[in-house]
């Protein structure tokens, strides 16, 4: 195996960060929540990857889920109900250098912000979105989500939902400019670790739906995927997810899937009985926004003087002489 | 700059009447260039010395029917011996491409009793018998009416210069008006060589030619020539919009990002922006709408810079849950509000002082932030760097309020001198204390240092929910009524440092007209017009919305009577259902009352144009007794 670069300055003895360095405020879900796990994954990737967490932002909107910037220790910016997105593009913009995390809710996201998430699918910008996606409204106790079954009942839905869930990955399969699209339950935390590490290198907008346990209102949502382990498809690649002899002994549902191919992608989340995982598609290629709206050199006090004076000229009037 | 700084001569030809000052209107379907003629008439005039103020007139649709009543385009100049500071009364003077866009003026009242008319004469050969007989009817009526109607051959000659008269009418204009105002050809010449110099000297050559069509036509033909008195200016000047002036201060105020979405009147402000703000390292970024413009404003900031999102009332609607995010968050930020007719989509084209109370009381909960107002071009430019300033200083929200009055009006001002203290620092990036508290508020200010992310030790996450000091969600409410406190002290701390506005006029009297924003120049225009009949009535203009100076109470309090003159909706005590228990006030009247305890009469009006000096006048002679 080939020594990863963070691997080689740990043991050169480089100054190192351990999973402490991002620990922020002691987390206050519900005991089973998949969040936790989920924070647990996001924090070894940090260490894997080093990131140094002053240059960390985890961006938010509203939810049980969007409390999770307050459980790093990194910066974080707890937002608005459904605009974690568009907060997020503006951090970016001008801060390159800033790894930029989005956590964000099923309602969050595919509810109030959906239009965001289209148009942050669009710009392509170089971040790292997590959806909890764990089929409900949590933190308002209890509501039917978008991508709730139908039949939930939940309290806005006491005789059962109506509505068809609504399949975030289909959706976004649709949207143009994609980039990178996976999925993952929060219980494997092995591929959990693996996807949320490929979306943090991959270099563009980076989606994954996370599957994720809220035994305080789906209490059996995930239980029978959790009991069965065929009900699952694990898609696997060289580049991609990579399985574990332990998990390739557990879920014998395994094919090998190039996320590069889109028609592929599209054809497994639209018609496989089974949930896929792993990373469906991804595109390096595709250009990221702050790239191409990034400024062509440093522009000094002096530069803004002469291009406003320039302006100016177009509008002067001179005396005469 | 060699064009730029010849002389002009004034041409002598025939005798002209000296006069002070006239009002100009040229009114087109729209296409048909009415617009590009009364800018360049404008830009003219200012360049040879002439006090100048534009106003567009602007049809609500893209394309309006042709002839219509309501589809009228073009632009209002008002002239003058002396500096101008709004659009005036009624028109001493309109060119009119047919009689239809003439008759929708008329209809407005916009033209003085007995007023020049310049008519282009082709409808009354028009194949179409409707028409023509509607083109007769309006011209004898004209006639009859008392105007000094004068038909012009307008297509016919400039059939003689170009092949497509709908392109070239304008600057045919152009001519008969530089002779009717006795303005310098060279000086038009430039104009058009300036104008349209991308496209080359054979366009420039053609336009240059169908001015002079028209000002011999002027020559040979009418009987119409005047003179005034222009003062050549001694320092550079220069002729933009409020918008464009938003934009340069946008530049120049060292703010890097502006996120918008596009809304009427607002979107010229961008679109210039969009255009040059890459020049000095700026972007301009167009979200999915208005929500998420404000909301990438905000992560901007917090990342860096103070940005800027410009938008209209119904767009500024949709921010207002963002800025209660960045007050309660204390993030930096400049909102740019070019309001107009409302409420919903109103009147997008048309001047309207609206949404006062929006901005100083929108968003939910309490949520403090600096308003003010731009109060002409000038004021657009300079108060886009104080509001960024402000902004910085405070970490606190602060809404410029602009209107559609100050949009697309143009008036010289003095070419602003660049000054680095107009740019925000670079962001800092250095470590902080490891016991450095995010929420640190000054005990006495409510201020606090704002940390960047890059920076070490500096890691807290900032949050829209009530916080302590490390920025932890506060869970009691003790630490959210201090976060609150804080927030709230801010203002108070910035208000020690405003000066009380000054009054023109006497300091004491029979009435102070109050106003502010765009209204400005014809508040003041109106009240020396009563001061010169030896009232005692002196004005007030107010920037600062919130907070408001000190010693506005005490200005208030050594005047008789005091009147609020707005551009937004006042109830009329001469409404039968109204008394002093539902009236509703003007929005600055609210303010003003609630804040002085000073029982103070307001007037204000929304319609279809900027509210004129003449209207003000009568208000103040009214409300006098
Ligand atoms: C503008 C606005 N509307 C509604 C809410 C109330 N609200 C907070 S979180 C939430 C839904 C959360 O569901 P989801 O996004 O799925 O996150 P979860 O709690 O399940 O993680 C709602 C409706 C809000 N905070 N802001
Ligand atoms: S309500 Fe559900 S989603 Fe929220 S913390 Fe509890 S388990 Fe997690
Ligand atoms: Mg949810």
């Amino acid at each position: 195996m080939t020594v990863r670069a963070t691997e080689f300055l740990r043991r050169a003895g480089a100054p190192q960060h351990s999973l402490e360095d991002y620990a922020g405020c002691l987390p206050r879900w519900c005991t089973g929540c998949g969040d936790n796990a989920i924070l647990a994954a996001v924090q070894k990737v940090c260490r894997e990857e080093q990131l140094p967490p002053e240059k960390i932002v985890f961006v938010s909107g509203i939810g049980c889920s969007s409390r999770f910037p307050h459980y790093m220790g990194s910066y974080g910016f707890h937002g608005l109900h459904g605009r974690a997105l568009p907060i997020a593009e503006g951090i970016k913009m001008r801060r390159p250098d800033l790894h930029v995390f989005v956590n964000t809710g099923d309602g969050d996201c595919c509810s109030i912000g959906a239009a965001h998430w289209v148009h942050a699918t669009r710009y392509n910008m170089n971040m790292t979105v997590m959806m909890h996606d764990n089929n409900i409204y949590g933190l308002t106790k209890n509501q039917a989500s978008p991508t709730s079954p139908r039949g939930t009942r939940s309290n806005t839905t006491p005789r059962g939902s109506l509505l068809e869930a609504f399949d975030p990955l289909q959706a976004t399969l649709g949207f143009s400019n994609l980039s990178f699209v996976a999925q993952v339950p929060d219980w494997i935390p092995d591929l959990l670790f693996q996807v949320i590490h490929e979306a943090h290198k991959h270099r563009g907008f980076s989606f994954i739906r996370i599957l994720q346990r809220c035994p305080e209102f789906q209490a059996n949502r995930w239980e029978p995927c959790m009991q069965d382990p065929s009900s699952v498809l694990i898609l696997t690649h060289e580049n991609g997810v990579q399985l574990s002899p332990v998990l390739a002994r557990a879920y014998k549902n395994h094919q090998e899937h190039d996320p590069a191919d889109l028609v592929e992608a599209r054809r497994i989340v639209g018609t496989s009985e089974q949930l896929p995982v792993g990373i469906i598609y991804r595109n390096p290629n595709v250009p990221c926004y702050e790239d191409m709206r990034k400024p062509d050199r440093l522009y000094t006090p002096e530069d803004v003087k002469n291009g406003l004076n320039a302006e100016l000229d177009k509008f002067t009037i001179w005396p005469r002489d | 700059m060699s064009v730029a700084r010849k002389k002009y001569a004034t041409p002598v030809s025939k005798p002209a009447r000296e006069i002070d000052e006239h009002i100009v209107e040229i009114l087109s379907d729209s296409g048909e260039g009415a617009q590009k003629c009364g800018q360049s008439f404008g830009a003219i005039s200012a360049r040879l010395g002439y006090g100048i103020w534009t106003v567009e007139i602007i049809p609500a649709e893209i394309q309006p029917p042709a002839r219509s009543v309501d589809g009228a385009s073009g632009n209002r100049i008002r002239l003058a011996n002396r500096r101008i500071t709004n659009g005036g009364d009624k028109a001493d003077l309109a060119v009119a491409f047919n009689e239809q866009v003439l008759l929708g003026r008329l209809r407005a009242n916009e033209l003085k009793p007995e007023s020049i008319i310049l008519l282009e004469d082709k409808w009354r050969h028009s194949d179409d018998p409707a028409i023509a007989e509607s083109y007769v009817a309006v011209h004898a009526d004209l006639l009859e009416r008392g105007f000094a109607v004068h038909e012009v051959p307008m297509e016919t000659e400039c059939l003689k210069i170009v092949s497509d008269p709908r392109k070239g009418k304008n600057m045919f204009v152009l001519g008969l008006l530089s002779s009717i105002y006795s303005l310098d050809v060279e000086a038009a010449h430039d104009q058009i060589r300036f104008i349209f110099g991308k496209k080359g000297e054979l366009v420039i050559a053609a336009n240059q030619k169908l001015l002079d069509a028209g000002y011999q036509w002027a020559e040979d033909n009418l009987d119409i020539k005047f003179k005034i008195q222009a003062t050549p200016p001694v320092e550079p000047n220069i002729v933009v919009n409020g918008n464009t002036a938003l934009a340069l201060g946008v530049m120049a105020s060292g703010m890097e990002v502006c996120a918008m979405y596009p809304i009427t009147p607002a979107t010229s402000a961008s679109h210039y922006l969009s255009d040059v703000f890459e020049k000095v390292g700026g972007v301009v970024h167009q979200a999915e709408d208005e929500i998420a413009a404000a909301a990438f404003a905000v992560g901007s900031s917090y990342a860096g810079k103070c940005a800027v999102t410009i938008t209209s009332g119904p767009g500024y609607s949709l921010k207002q849950e963002v800025l209660g995010l960045a007050v309660m968050a204390e993030i930096p930020l400049v909102v740019i509000d070019v309001q107009r007719g409302g409420p919903s989509t109103g009147q997008p084209t048309k001047p309207e002082q609206g949404d006062l109370l929006t901005a100083c009381f929108g968003s939910h909960g309490d949520a403090p932030k600096v308003v003010m107002a731009a109060s002409d071009i000038e004021d657009c430019f300079y108060s886009v760097i104080t509001a960024r300033r402000i902004a910085e200083a405070f970490n606190t929200v602060v809404v410029l309020l602009s209107d559609s009055n100050l949009a697309t009006a143009q008036q010289p001002f003095p070419r602003p001198e660049f000054c680095e203290e107009w740019l925000a620092p670079p962001i800092d990036q250095s470590p902080v204390d490891e016991d450095y508290l995010p929420y640190d508020w000054n005990a006495r200010t409510g201020q606090r240092r704002r940390v960047i992310p890059g920076q070490p030790n500096g890691m807290h996450t900032l949050t829209g929910l009530a916080h302590d000091r490390r920025s932890g969600v506060a869970y009691n409410l003790q630490t959210n009524k201090e976060g609150i406190r804080y927030r709230s002290l801010k203002l108070a701390a910035l208000q020690k440092t405003i000066k009380a506005p000054t009054v023109l006029g006497d300091d004491e009297g029979e009435m102070l007209v109050i106003g502010w924003g765009s209204t400005r120049g014809s508040i003041e225009e109106a009240v020396q017009r009563v001061r010169a009949d030896g009232h005692r009535v002196s004005s007030m203009h107010i920037k600062i919305l919130q907070p408001l100076a000190s010693g506005i109470r005490e200005i208030m309090q050594r005047f008789d009577k005091v009147l609020v003159v707005e551009n937004n909706w006042a109830d009329s005590m001469d409404d039968e259902l109204i008394d002093e228990d539902n009236r509703r006030y003007s929005n600055l009247g609210w303010i003003l009352r609630a804040r002085c305890l000073v029982d103070i009469d307001c007037w204000g009006e929304v319609g279809e144009q900027p509210i004129k000096p003449g209207t003000v006048e009568r208000v103040i002679r009214e409300r006098l007794g």
